[in-house]
């Protein structure tokens, strides 16, 4: 069981989200993350379960959103421009409360942008993505065996919280291979029963799964037991990594394929003797925003490397509360940051008045 | 006393919302005596689409979800896939189902999902207001076709029920009109049929399309609204077995 194999991440994600106990994938087709479907197509019979392909992303989350209503761990893939016509589903599975697993396998944007890729997506996913006062769970992947690890996490989670989680991973985690390890582990968390689902009325009272609340004051009823639920997601369920943080002058930030980056770089920096460290976000909602904050009142400098135009940069803006200056570094558009010019950033950074505060030898 | 009808118990007994003379509660009806009559009220799921309908579950005593605008048969879809032995219908109005919904009820067709699907054609959006739907009559005046529609500028109405017709993964379609006493028979018999085909596993979708008043929109009386659709209304979407 625990043989190491060597897998894309594309497939890798695909059988673990079988081994997680997946009922129903929907998908459509979509580049950079068709081994999926390709993939799914074939896996899912064979274990007797359900694949669908559907005639659009607004039919595949709608899928989902049917089969996750009746008490199915249900999940569709995609990438960007599908996920935007996605949002409208997701919207809804928040309004119902219903739990999903939806993947984002980003890749270049706006528009069509092009299938490189890309963390251009972090906006949307961590901002609701779609109409409404609601939130999405968001994991963010750095390696292949994350991309695996992180299914049964993600259906645990939107099993738990009735509520969608997103994976956002990109074109380089989806197509690389690595070795992985895959085996179906035992879910140590107590879900709730699915009392909610539809089922057939038989016996019982009628169950009605519904997202629209007329009468006056209801829907903000229903809005606040939302965020008491986001609350909870909040207090219970943030995710980071630090690395390399020891007397760091220059904190980097960064997820997903950047922060691989972004750690050599660190390593690369370290050798010369520049002190730089890693704060890696693996929610990206809940953000790591009170490790952020702390980190800031210890460092005084901190860079955001992102594949995009300046996303995540926000949220660490927004985390350090102006007790510490935040450099950006991005590439967008398959645009992928170099471990040179990080390492360049840091070299400059580390001799411009950053560093450990309350320790000496400041320029 | 003889009881020569009685209100089933698949229905909940309370009003509804419709206006006076809508035809949404004779349909309602008909959905909940047929589940009665085929015993089939405890593995019965329904989707309310977006429009008038919306409160479908209200009044009809089986599990529900309430969907997006016209995605109804892909919910369905995720449904039934998961849940063979379940009964799976919707209950969508043309701005639904043959507007913004026009994809999903095509392919779910196409697939030959095994589902049941009333179609309630009123000739207009209902719970918006009045505005032009996409089997909204030539020369019908709306709010949003206010010199009357034309075929030229907003073409023909559209005949759903003929386009599925022809879909191999269809099995059964039947187009009825709620214009009077035999109609509405005739109505219960299609919808009762197309939810015995389910049951029985018939090899794909089933759909009943029900030419519905709206005197409300139609700006008419409920027996005048009854009459355009026997006089008007049917002339341009015969009723009749299309197709099984």
């Amino acid at each position: 069981m625990s043989e190491r194999v060597l897998m894309c991440g594309n497939k890798a994600l695909a059988e673990a989200a079988i081994l997680a106990g997946c009922d129903a994938y929907f998908g459509y087709p979509i580049t950079p993350q068709n081994e999926i479907p390709a993939y799914m197509s074939r896996r899912m019979p064979e274990e007797g379960r359900v694949f669908v392909q559907s005639e659009s992303e607004l039919a595949a989350i709608s899928m989902v959103f049917g089969a996750s209503a009746t008490g199915k761990r249900a999940m569709t893939t995609s990438s960007s421009p599908g996920i935007s016509l996605m949002q409208e589903g997701i919207s809804y599975l928040a309004g119902a409360e219903l739990p999903a697993v939806v993947v984002n396998v980003m890749r270049g944007g706006p528009g069509l942008g092009n299938i490189a890729p890309s963390q251009s997506d972090y906006f949307q996913a961590t901002r609701g993505g779609g109409h409404g006062d609601y939130r999405t769970i968001v994991l963010a992947p750095s390696t292949v065996q994350e991309m695996v690890d992180f299914m049964p996490l993600a259906f645990d989670l939107a099993d738990q919280y009735t509520m969608t989680v997103l994976v956002l991973a990109d074109g380089i985690l989806g197509q690389m291979m690595e070795p992985v390890v895959l085996e179906k582990k035992q879910s140590k968390r107590k879900l709730p029963p699915k009392d909610w689902a539809l089922t057939g009325a038989n016996g019982r009272k009628q169950h009605i799964v519904r997202s629209l609340w007329l009468a006056d004051g209801r829907l903000e009823e229903q809005n606040r037991k939302l965020q008491t639920k986001y609350e909870q997601v909040l207090k219970n369920e943030v995710l980071f990594e630090d690395y390399r943080l020891e007397g760091a002058e220059v904190v980097v930030v960064a997820y997903g394929v950047a922060a691989r980056i972004a750690r050599s770089a660190v390593d690369s920096a370290r050798e010369e003797g520049i002190a730089a460290g890693l704060i890696r976000p693996i929610t990206l909602w809940p953000f790591p925003t009170e490790r952020i904050g702390k980190a800031a009142d210890k460092y005084g400098l901190f860079l955001a490397v992102e594949m995009n135009m300046g996303q995540m940069v926000e949220d660490v803006r927004l985390a350090v509360e102006g007790k510490a200056s935040v450099l950006f570094h991005g590439r967008s558009g398959g645009g992928v940051p170099a471990v040179e010019d990080i390492v360049g950033i840091l070299r400059q950074a580390s001799g411009s008045g950053g560093g450990e505060k309350g320790v000496g030898k400041r320029k | 006393m003889k009881t020569v009808f009685a209100r089933t118990a698949v229905l909940k007994d309370c009003s509804t919302h419709y206006c006076p003379g809508c035809g949404h509660g004779i349909a309602h009806r008909l959905v909940a005596e047929a589940i009665d009559e085929l015993g089939i009220q405890g593995r019965t799921i329904g989707i309310a689409p977006v429009g008038c309908s919306v409160l479908l579950y209200d009044y009809i005593d089986v599990d529900c979800i309430e969907v997006a605008h016209g995605r109804a048969p892909a919910v369905a879809t995720g449904m039934k896939r998961t849940n063979p032995d379940k009964i799976v219908f919707s209950y969508q109005g043309d701005g639904d189902l043959a507007s913004i919904g026009a994809a999903e009820i095509l392919h779910a067709g196409h697939r030959g999902e095994q589902l049941t699907v009333i179609f309630i054609n009123n000739a207009v959006y209902g719970m918006t207001g009045g505005q032009m739907a996409p089997t909204t009559m030539l020369n019908q005046v709306t709010t949003t076709s206010p010199k009357g529609r034309s075929a030229v500028e907003q073409g023909y109405p559209l005949q759903v029920s003929e386009v599925m017709a022809v879909l191999p993964g269809v099995v059964y379609v039947e187009r009825t009109a709620l214009d009077g006493g035999a109609g509405v028979r005739k109505t219960k018999k299609a919808i009762k049929h197309a939810f015995e085909l389910q049951v029985e596993g018939a090899p794909g979708l089933a759909l009943v399309e029900v030419l519905s008043p709206c005197p409300t929109y139609w700006r008419m009386p409920p027996a005048k609204a009854m009459k355009r659709i026997r006089e008007e209304m049917s002339k341009f979407f015969p009723v009749g077995r299309l197709k099984g």
